[in-house]
């Protein structure tokens, strides 16, 4: 702001003396930044520059202690395929946290779906197509559920989805009985339900379908996020929800589509993972929330909303595919890994926090 | 005064259980004018504007705008109708920039499929229009229209928020405590801003406690007692411990002012 026309105003009589004052107060603090304070706006500009950091940090670790069999676009490219599944999870999951909410039931709804997918083919022979279309809609409808119960009935949403969580992985073993369905089976008999587990080779390099889905599926939402008002609102809401809603956000609105597009996400997760296993099985995916919420918080999103990207979900999970992968290259004990996966989710809170000073 | 006035609202009624915010309370806004709305806490300014702003709904009375009468059910509905309301919180987002911010709700897509279709938005034009109404405002010493709003001192962000308010306000803006959380030179800008919105036109509810603020601005003064309009008074005809004394009950209104 310009201070330039006080003086010819009339003003309040003790206002006079703001004449003589200086005339710079409302602009920017022009002091030469300190390089601190620099890497500090940077990174509170673009959020995902941290994790890609250390990503790369802990690529350069691997190639030293592990040596030339870990960079191999073969280990490489079998690293993007474990993470798969948690990537395309983490994407619902990142929607969600967006929003400054959570959501514990993803796992389930992706075993749910898997098993339906599953189970309408074999139980029922229904056509492949309409059965996975079946788990979508499913999938769609858990979400819905959540985003309902969160938006109109105004729960936490900790709280909901810690319920739903029981309710769908309950509901996945009373309806598949607790049975498993044979890879062999679903190759000669429905096929379509692997898709995602095809593999190409390009380079030497390995890559499944699942890959190719995840790596799509964060584009597009990267894009829906930045380049849309929808993808703006998700994060006007999980900043302020009273503000965007006060600035003309159908928040109840918005909040209930993250939900359900979670859910369609995860069901997509589940359809991916019956190509990653081969079988569908109630007992996958007992994990895949914590490793999705991990994902997230390693990639530098702040679990109180309207901060982060996703491409830094992508980069937090590839950074615990890296040193899962490595740790049992190296041939140490799985342990380790953990331990330095919970170091790591409580650094990069820490530093969230530090970025975020740079508003004070 | 003038000819007709441009919102009215005759009797409104809002009662939150025991407690009648609103007691039949009457307002007038005339075109091109600066009302402000005082009356000492409790008295049911906020209720009156909300109201107005359609972010309550009364139980009872009309509000007429332009003479015709409207039930807005949103603060969204009263934005479409034309009147904009820069909150006392401001109502910004802060992790957005200054222009994602102005267009909150509001968004321009780009034109031909990358709109239609991919529903992309037009950075390009919102930032372009955000630039605009800043430097109309005289604010433009904010460098970049990109930068986060959490990034702006106290003033700036008024300043933005009075931006959008006069950006797509097209018949009233309202203003609540405009000037509460900000020092003695922030203020002084505020209160030009409010000229510069007046002086094209669009007429402003300005609800304040600072009263040499107030007696600066204001073309009138309604106050506010008690649920209801007590007095509508010239601040040019009455000081400011006249004002104070009405509307604590301090001392009756000249019976030719009450309303």
């Amino acid at each position: 702001m310009t201070e330039t026309n006080t003086t010819s105003q009339t003003g309040q009589e003790f206002e006079r003396v703001l004449s003589q004052s200086a005339t710079t107060v409302a602009s920017f603090d022009q002091h030469e930044r300190s390089p601190l304070e620099k890497l500090r706006h940077f990174l509170h500009s673009s959020p995902a520059s941290v994790p890609l950091i250390v990503l790369v940090l802990s690529l350069l670790i691997f190639a030293v202690i592990v040596g030339s069999r870990f960079f191999t676009p073969f280990a490489l490219s079998l690293i993007l395929q474990q993470v798969a599944i948690v990537g395309i999870v983490g994407a619902a999951q990142t929607l969600v946290v967006l929003t400054a909410g959570i959501d514990l039931s993803v796992g389930a709804i992706m075993v749910l779906t898997s098993v339906v997918m599953g189970q309408f083919t074999f139980r029922y022979g229904m056509p492949v197509e309409l059965a996975i279309l079946c788990g979508v809609a499913l999938g769609a409808l858990c979400g819905f559920i959540n985003g309902f119960l969160i938006a109109t009935v105004k729960l936490p949403p900790f709280i909901v989805t810690l319920g739903t969580w029981q309710i769908f992985l309950a509901t996945t073993y009373i309806y598949s009985a607790n049975e498993t369905i044979r890879a062999q089976d679903i190759e000669t008999n429905a096929p379509l339900l692997q898709f995602f587990g095809q593999k190409i080779n390009i380079g030497g390099a390995t890559f499944t379908y699942g890959v190719f889905a995840m790596l799509i599926l964060i584009a597009v939402l990267w894009y829906v996020l930045n380049h849309t008002a929808w993808g703006r609102h998700v994060y006007a809401i999980g900043d302020d929800p009273e503000a965007a809603k006060l600035s003309g956000v159908r928040t109840k609105r918005v909040v209930i589509t993250v939900y359900v597009l979670a859910g369609l996400i995860c069901a997509l997760a589940g359809w991916a993972s019956i190509g990653r296993n081969g079988s569908v099985s109630p007992q996958i995916g007992q994990f895949a929330n914590i490793e999705s919420i991990t994902a997230v918080v390693i990639g530098g999103m702040s679990l109180f909303g309207g901060r982060g990207s996703i491409l830094g979900m992508l980069f937090g999970a590839l950074i615990v595919g890296v040193f899962s992968f490595g740790m049992r290259m190296y041939g140490t004990d799985v342990q380790w890994t953990y331990l330095i996966i919970g170091v790591l989710i409580i650094l990069a809170v820490a530093i969230d926090q530090w970025i975020r000073k740079v508003a004070g | 005064m003038q000819s007709e006035p441009l919102l009215t609202a005759r009797g409104l009624v809002k009662r939150y259980g025991r407690v009648t915010a609103l007691d039949y309370a009457d307002f007038d806004l005339y075109k091109g004018e600066v009302l402000a709305v005082i009356g000492d806490n409790g008295a049911g300014k906020s209720s009156l504007i909300k109201a107005i702003s359609g972010a309550i709904h009364p139980d009872d009375g009309e509000i007429k705008l332009d003479g015709k009468p409207i039930h807005f059910r949103s603060p969204m509905e009263a934005r479409d109708a034309g009147i904009e309301t820069v909150y006392q919180n401001l109502a910004l987002s802060p992790a957005l920039s200054i222009a994602d911010n102005m267009f909150l709700g509001r968004e321009i897509r780009k034109p031909g499929i990358m709109g239609k279709w991919f529903r992309m938005l037009d950075r390009k034009a919102m930032e372009k229009r955000a630039r605009d109404k800043l430097t109309e405002l005289g604010l433009m010493t904010i460098q970049n229209i990109g930068q986060a709003v959490e990034t702006l001192s106290g003033g700036q962000r008024q300043g933005v928020a009075v931006a959008r308010a006069a950006a797509f306000g097209s018949k009233v803006v309202i203003m609540d405590e405009p000037t509460a959380a900000l020092g003695v030179k922030e203020s002084r800008r505020v209160l030009e801003l409010i000229q510069d919105v007046k002086k094209r036109g669009l007429p402003i509810v300005l609800i304040s406690h600072n009263m040499p603020h107030v007696f600066e601005v204001a073309d009138r003064i309604h106050i506010h007692r008690l649920g209801k309009r007590l007095c509508v008074i010239n601040p040019k005809e009455y000081t400011m411990s006249d004002a104070v004394a009405f509307m604590t009950g301090a001392k009756s209104p000249p019976a030719e002012l009450v309303a």
